[in-house]
Order: structure tokens, then C-alpha cells, then sequence
């Protein structure tokens, strides 16, 4: 084994990847960018979204009311409600967004003691701002409801406090740590292994199809260094950027979960907390899997001709990553022995409980065992396709 | 020297089953002269100068260059070889120096020595106004003295030339017949393969006419006009490989 060889060659690999602008984009800036657009950029186009439609007035329609003059009365001066004109085609005006809301009053409102007839609110399920004009809606009648009941119990001369006996009150008793395993534990370890393998993937094209592409393979194997010492050279430089990849995207999701932190101790009472050594856990626990990605990458690349030819290859494999990938997201989908043993869905698994602060330590060692060894087959095999004739002069 | 000793080479093909490229081919390349392989397209040249560079294997057979067996010792022969062919272009993304630099650390060149190597062979193929120029932008003459550099960085006694003037302009084929030249005064064992009469009755003092993958003549020029009398080399060509195309016919 020549070492001296192998770095020769990764040097080489190394100086062409970082003049290569589509390589320094996947590697680079596609990691860097990712977190903060998908967690922060979309949590607060969401907080926007849903702001937006709390403060705007919303148009609504009442049906009925006739004998309730004090409750239309009401909803007419309720903040951010306007009361348009009673049409028949209410259904349609809900459908076509021209109201948001139509609410139907029974005759006789809570005139009876003991009325069972409800008052009816129209939406369109599925609306933000339908869903936001009912709450209004809601609201307001849920006050009126208490303020009869307490009128009523003031008239029999009986306490105001027999409305609300009890009250009742939710507590988080589990570490910050717990509760963002719980949230966002399963979407991390997602990003993560999705990122080693995109990191991983120009790269190996590159150096593989890529070669034949441009005519550059036979240049090389006309060369005396070994072809063992050849594709571990170009296998580390894959890994690098695999790696890179990787901790680019957990530094970035370090970064994210930082603004995501400061943002939520300002609008809910709900701590999340990801701490560094959990988010070095997951990095270390991904290398094993760099390591089975770069090779099975390589050893799927090299079969092709070009690189399109190998862009049809690989994309397939993508499908195979996400499947376990997201399966670790599935409510109910909890790490078992069997499924330590499970490429890619091992790991997933694996760095949610990591997020969460929970190491088991014998889950830990099989996971990464298990990893290197799918690992190191998958290298083996790379090597040994970078013997083959039929597969380097594939015409 | 390159002794190639019954050399075979066959290909499995998943619609016409295995094909043999090459067949039982034994022939010897002298250190100062230039052997060419001549034959049409598909005679199977190409597949015994990659074997000879050992970038294929045999299937059968072996051969000596430079003393090392292209079976036993491959990288052994490798670093002997300088081998070039319109199919091992330059690196992109390299410069014109970076690119020599490469292979010269690859055949084991400590620094002081590449760099000799390089400022002496840069300056005799005049590559010192682009040797900081990456290579997708050199021009095609410019891309030929970079591969030539490439395949002398090591200074190998044995050259192998796989249809090198091919698509070439004649300023860039003049400056490879020249190399050739250049090598075989330098004492080198050249061998070459063509299908380009004029190279072979400029450059070759031996040659090997190869079809089917056969080796179905060898002489020196003079040898084969006397043999067929014929002077016109391509009349001698299509002489001698002629009874075998009309056997393949019947």
C-alpha cells in the first residue's frame, strides 16, 4: 500500500474539485444555505402566513338572528369581523372566498334554560383565513355563553366560580433536550444523510464518468500507479466532500436551531434545546455512513459511460436513502435490534434518540459497527469494479 | 525492447458472445527503431498496444517490455511506457505544468528531479509561454506537446503510439511525427499503430500487418516491395490482407 500514491492522487482530485464551480455549489453552498432557508426561512413565512391572517378583517355573513339583536349587535363590533349583507348563496360565497365565515343563530338564543340547539358556523376547511374568522367567531360566542351563565347564577344569588371548579393545566416535566428530539429530532438526521449522500454525488461522477466522459481514464491507467491506490485516492476525495458536506449542514443546523431557540423563548413557553455535543454525536455517527455512501457511489458511477448516463443511475438511489430515511420520522418507529441493523434507517433512528440526549451506549456500538461493515463491503467493491475491464472500457 | 509472445485478447459481448480481438500475436520491437502496426480499423491495434501498456490484460499469451512481464509486473512496465493515443487527454481543470507534474510524481520522481525534468522538456517542445494555462483553454497543438510532455516526463526507453495523428491538423500531426523521430534517435523502442500509409512510409523501419486480429505479415519496407513486388505500401497493404476479406466473404 503506497500512501504516497493515494495522497498524489487525492491531491490532484482535490485541486481539480475546488476549481470545479458545480462541485463547490453541491459541496459548499447547497449545505450552508439549506438549513437556514427550509427551518428559519419557512418558520417564518408560517409565522407571517398565520400572522397575517389573525389581523385582517374577515368578511362573514349572519344567518338568523332576527330575535337576537344584541348578539348580531355583538359580531358586528367584534375587532376584525365585518358582517356583510344575508344572501342565500352563502355556501357559494364561502366557496369563492368572497366571505370567510357564515354563522347561523337559532331563533330563541339560549332564551330557554336548558337549550340544546347549537350555533352553526360555516367554513371552508382547509383555509387559514376561514379557520381564523371561525376562532373570532368562536370567541365571541363562548364569551356571550359565559356571561349569561354568570348573569344567571348571579340571579340566583350563586357563585361565579361554579362555572370553572377546576382548572386544568398541561406541564412539560422532560428536558429541553427530550422535547426537540421529540420535534425536530427526526428531521435533522434526515437533512444530515441526505446531505452526505448530494455531497457525495458530483464528485463521484466526476471522477468516475466523468473521466471516461472526457477521455481522461486511459490517460490515467497508462500511468504505473495501482488502480487500488488509484480509487482509494478518488474515494477520499469523495469522502471529503461528502464530509463537508455533512458538517457544513450540522453547522448549519447548529446556526439554525440557535435563531429557531430565540424565536420559540419568545413565543411559547415550550424550550427546545440541541446541544453541541449531540450534534457532534450525529456528525460522528454519519461518517460511517459518508464513508458506505462515497464508495457505493463510485462503484455505481463507474458503470457509466457519461455523466448523464450516470446521473440516471444515481438518481434511483436517492429514492433507496429517503424511503429509511423518512421511515425514522414515522410516529411509532422507535430503534429495535432489528432495526439497528438496517442501513440508513439505523442511523436516522440512531441520531434522533442522540438529539433527544438519550445514548444507548450498546445501540451506539452495533449502529456504527454494522455501518463500517456495509461500509468497508461497499469500498471493497469499489475497488474491485476499478479492476474490471468490462466495466472501465464499457463501450 | 518489447517482445510480445503469443499475445490473446477476447471480449464477452452479451449479443454475439465472446469475440477475440486478438490472436496468438508474437513480435519483436528493437530499442531505436519504430515497429508499425498497421491495419484497418477494428484489426485490433488498439487492444494490442493497451495490452502492451497493460492497461488491458491478456487473455492468453504475455510480452516483455523493457524486460517486465506485462502479466507479472504491470506497474513495473507502466513505468517504463510512455504511452499515447487520442484517447488519454489532459485534465481540465490541471495546468499545462500541473498536468506533467502529475505523472511525473506518479512514475516516482522526487521534487528537484521533476522540476528538472520539466524546465528542460518545456523548454526543448517551447511550452513555456502556456505553462500556467489550464488545458481546456490550449489550443490543439498546444494540448499535443502537453500529452507529449506527459508521456517523456519519466523519460521511458519504450514508446507506444495508438494512432496518434488521428484528427489532428497538420501542424499539430507534423509536430507528433517529429517526437517519433526524435525518440527513435534517442535510442527509444517504438512501437505504432496506423491505418495512415504516409506515416508508416515516413516513420517505420518495421511493420506489422495486423487484420482480424492476426498478425498476417512482418517485414521491413524493403523486405515487403521485394516480397509482393509492389513500391506503393498500400498496394502491398490491400496485397496481403485482401485474400483473407474475400475468405471471410466466401
Amino acid at each position: 500500500m503506497s500512501l504516497r500514491n493515494i495522497a498524489i492522487v487525492y491531491r490532484k482530485e482535490m485541486r481539480e474539485a475546488l476549481r470545479d464551480r458545480r462541485t463547490l455549489i453541491s459541496t459548499i453552498v447547497v449545505p450552508i444555505l439549506l438549513f437556514p432557508v427550509l427551518t428559519v426561512g419557512m418558520g417564518y413565512a408560517a409565522v407571517s402566513l398565520i400572522g397575517e391572517a389573525t389581523r385582517q378583517p374577515a368578511k362573514i355573513m349572519i344567518l338568523g338572528g332576527e330575535d337576537s339583536p344584541a348578539v348580531v349587535e355583538g359580531l358586528k363590533n367584534t375587532k376584525n369581523l365585518i358582517v356583510v349583507a344575508t344572501a342565500p348563496d352563502y355556501v357559494s360565497q364561502i366557496s369563492n372566498k368572497k366571505i370567510r365565515a357564515a354563522v347561523e343563530i337559532p331563533s330563541r338564543l339560549a332564551a330557554d334554560g336548558d337549550d340544546k340547539r347549537p350555533v352553526k358556523i360555516y367554513i371552508y376547511a382547509g383555509d387559514l383565513k376561514s379557520a381564523s374568522a371561525a376562532t373570532r367567531i368562536e370567541k365571541f360566542f363562548t364569551e356571550y355563553r359565559d356571561t349569561i351563565a354568570r348573569e344567571r347564577l348571579a340571579a340566583e344569588k350563586l357563585p361565579a366560580s361554579l362555572l370553572k371548579p377546576f382548572e386544568i393545566n398541561q406541564q412539560n416535566v422532560v428536558s429541553a433536550e427530550k422535547v426537540a428530539g421529540e420535534t425536530v429530532g427526526g428531521i435533522i438526521p434526515y437533512l444530515v444523510i441526505i446531505m452526505c449522500l448530494t455531497g457525495a454525488m458530483y464528485p463521484a461522477m466526476d471522477l468516475t464518468a466523468g473521466e471516461k466522459e472526457r477521455a481522461t481514464m486511459e490517460t490515467i491507467l497508462s500511468s504505473p500507479i495501482s488502480r487500488t491506490h488509484l480509487v482509494l485516492g478518488k474515494f477520499l476525495l469523495v469522502l471529503t466532500a461528502s464530509l463537508v458536506t455533512a458538517a457544513l449542514s450540522v453547522t448549519s443546523v447548529g446556526v439554525s436551531s440557535w435563531m429557531i431557540q430565540r424565536f420559540q423563548d419568545q413565543t411559547s413557553g415550550i424550550h427546545v434545546k440541541i446541544g453541541l455535543v449531540a450534534v457532534l454525536s450525529v456528525f460522528m455517527v454519519a461518517l460511517p455512513l459518508a464513508v458506505l455512501f462515497s464508495a457505493a457511489l463510485i462503484t455505481i458511477a463507474l458503470f457509466a459511460k457519461s455523466y448523464k448516463e450516470a446521473q440516471s443511475y444515481i438518481s434511483p438511489l436517492m429514492v433507496v436513502v429517503i424511503v429509511p430515511a423518512v421511515a425514522a420520522m414515522l410516529p411509532g418507529v422507535e430503534l429495535t435490534p432489528q432495526l439497528s441493523l438496517v442501513p440508513i434507517l439505523n442511523v436516522s433512528l440512531l441520531c434522533k434518540e442522540l438529539i433527544a440526549g438519550n445514548y444507548h451506549w450498546n445501540a451506539i456500538a452495533l449502529i456504527f459497527l454494522s455501518t463500517c461493515v456495509y461500509a468497508v463491503t461497499a469500498l471493497f467493491i469499489a475497488v474491485k469494479m476499478f479492476q474490471r475491464e468490462s466495466v472501465l472500457f464499457r463501450s | 525492447m518489447i517482445e510480445a509472445r503469443s499475445l490473446s485478447k477476447s471480449f464477452y459481448d452479451n449479443k454475439r458472445g465472446r469475440i477475440s480481438a486478438v490472436e496468438n500475436i508474437s513480435f519483436t520491437c528493437q530499442p531505436g527503431s519504430i515497429y508499425g502496426l498497421l491495419g484497418a480499423n477494428g484489426a485490433g491495434k488498439t487492444t494490442t498496444l493497451r495490452m502492451l501498456a497493460t492497461i488491458l490484460e491478456p487473455t492468453e499469451g504475455t510480452a516483455l517490455v523493457f524486460g517486465h512481464d506485462i502479466v507479472e509486473h504491470p506497474e513495473k512496465v507502466r513505468g517504463s511506457v510512455g504511452f499515447l493515443s487520442t484517447a488519454t487527454a489532459l485534465y481540465h481543470r490541471l495546468t499545462a505544468q500541473e498536468m506533467v507534474e502529475y505523472f511525473g510524481r506518479l512514475n516516482g520522481l522526487d521534487e528537484a528531479t521533476l522540476k528538472r525534468r520539466i524546465d528542460d522538456i518545456f523548454a526543448r517542445l517551447d511550452m513555456d509561454s502556456f505553462r500556467d494555462r489550464r488545458c481546456d483553454k490550449l489550443s490543439t497543438g498546444m494540448k499535443q506537446k502537453t500529452s507529449i510532455a506527459r508521456t517523456l516526463v519519466h523519460d521511458p526507453p519504450v514508446m507506444i503510439f495508438d494512432e496518434p495523428t488521428l484528427g489532428l491538423d497538420i501542424m499539430a500531426a507534423r509536430t507528433i511525427v517529429q517526437f517519433i523521430r526524435e525518440c527513435r534517435e534517442h535510442g527509444k523502442t517504438v512501437i505504432l499503430s496506423t491505418h495512415v500509409m504516409s506515416e508508416v512510409e515516413k516513420l517505420c523501419d518495421v511493420i506489422g500487418v495486423i487484420h482480424n486480429g492476426k498478425l498476417l505479415e512482418e517485414g521491413t519496407p524493403e523486405l515487403l516491395r521485394k516480397k509482393y513486388r509492389e513500391h506503393e505500401l498500400e498496394e502491398i497493404f490491400v496485397k496481403i490482407v485482401t485474400p483473407h476479406v474475400d475468405a471471410e466473404v466466401a
